[in-house]
């Protein structure tokens, strides 16, 4: 007998368990849902020092356990968002946070990409609109003049010339 | 001349941008410099490691230059600096290596003490990682250097071999010494 639906069947279970063996933040549980709902945008915005590029919502790293925990500690007795970014601040640093703060030591990090940006872009089109100034300047009267008698002349011959660069001009 | 400069322009761009490149490749990424630098040391009051009804508490540190170092019995980077630990514990008198033993359990700790022998003055016992997260600690071995005012002066992280008491704590500690 052919069981052509047995592999997806296969797959969806294995899909569906896999979360099982991940861990949860349903332990964390808040009265307030609007605080819950901090809870989870706090967390994702921290980084797991251990991961580096896992928050600590994403982290299954210890420390990232013991930090959800603090940070959940915390807005259990109902300090802020702000309290809370301090204290991992003034304990681990400006890394804990993904989104680095706008002070002066950041401000090559913050605007640097776009200062270059702005001079490449500045040259570039500096480049560009030269270009079309020059070509244009290029052709005297008498090249007018020929570049007509060639363009009247094309039909006659039958085979169409490829237009080179110049000419297109 | 204006044509050479437009030609070394982009050059020496490319050069910076190699060198700032190249410095990028000999910095580790993993060491997150402390925030802590220059403050007290956290205020903190644990378990002696294997006498649980003694405790240990942060004036542990005052009077004396201290290395505090995080160690746990499941890193096996800890095991690899326990061998030079216990050479600055022997030869080193006038510092104390005092221990806190992080995210560990007990038995494993005073395993591996009596194993390979005990460094520290006394360890701290900080299962839970009360004591670590006040210290910034996210990794274990940490050692911070603390003078006798009890003021955080460095982080080390990572294990400590002979160059890195050498060139770095070393250096340090004596500087600290010869302040007060």
């Amino acid at each position: 007998m052919r069981r052509p639906w047995l592999p997806a069947a296969v797959l969806a279970g294995l899909v569906a368990a896999a979360p099982v063996g991940a861990f949860t933040l349903e332990e964390y549980t808040f009265d307030d849902p609007a605080r819950a709902a901090e809870f989870r945008k706090l967390i994702d915005e921290l980084r797991c020092l251990v991961c580096q590029n896992e928050s600590l919502a994403a982290s299954q790293a210890g420390l990232a356990k013991d930090l959800r925990d603090e940070v959940y500690r915390m807005l259990q007795k109902g300090q802020s968002r702000e309290e809370v970014i301090t204290f991992l601040v003034a304990r681990y640093g400006d890394f804990v946070l993904f989104a680095p703060p706008l002070k002066p030591s950041t401000y090559p990090l913050w605007f640097g990409p776009l200062l270059i940006g702005g001079v490449g872009a500045f040259f570039l089109a500096r480049v560009l609109l030269r270009k079309k100034e020059s070509s244009e300047a290029e052709l005297s009267p008498e090249e007018r003049e020929r570049l007509r008698a060639l363009l009247a002349a094309e039909p006659g011959d039958g085979t169409p010339s490829q237009p080179g660069p110049k000419e297109r001009a | 001349m204006a044509k050479s400069v437009k030609f070394l322009a982009p050059l020496a761009l490319f050069l910076a941008l190699v060198a700032l490149l190249f410095y990028g490749l000999g910095t580790d990424p993993r060491k997150v410099p402390s925030p802590l630098i220059g403050k007290p040391a956290p205020e903190f009051v644990l378990p002696v490691l294997g006498e649980p009804q003694r405790s240990v508490s942060n004036e542990a540190l005052f009077g004396q230059v201290s290395l505090v170092n995080v160690w746990a019995s499941w890193c096996v980077s800890c095991r690899a600096e326990h061998a030079e630990l216990m050479r600055l514990s022997r030869e080193e008198k006038d510092i104390q290596i005092f221990g806190l033993n992080w995210k560990d359990e007990a038995p494993d700790a005073l395993r591996m003490l009596r194993q390979t022998g005990d460094p520290y003055v006394v360890s701290a016992y900080d299962p839970e990682n009360q004591v670590g997260i006040h210290f910034g600690v996210y990794g274990a071995p940490e050692t911070f250097v603390i003078d006798r005012q009890g003021i955080i002066r460095y982080k080390h992280i990572g294990p400590i071999d002979r160059r890195a008491w050498e060139e770095t704590l070393r250096p340090l500690v004596q500087q600290i010494k010869a302040e007060s």
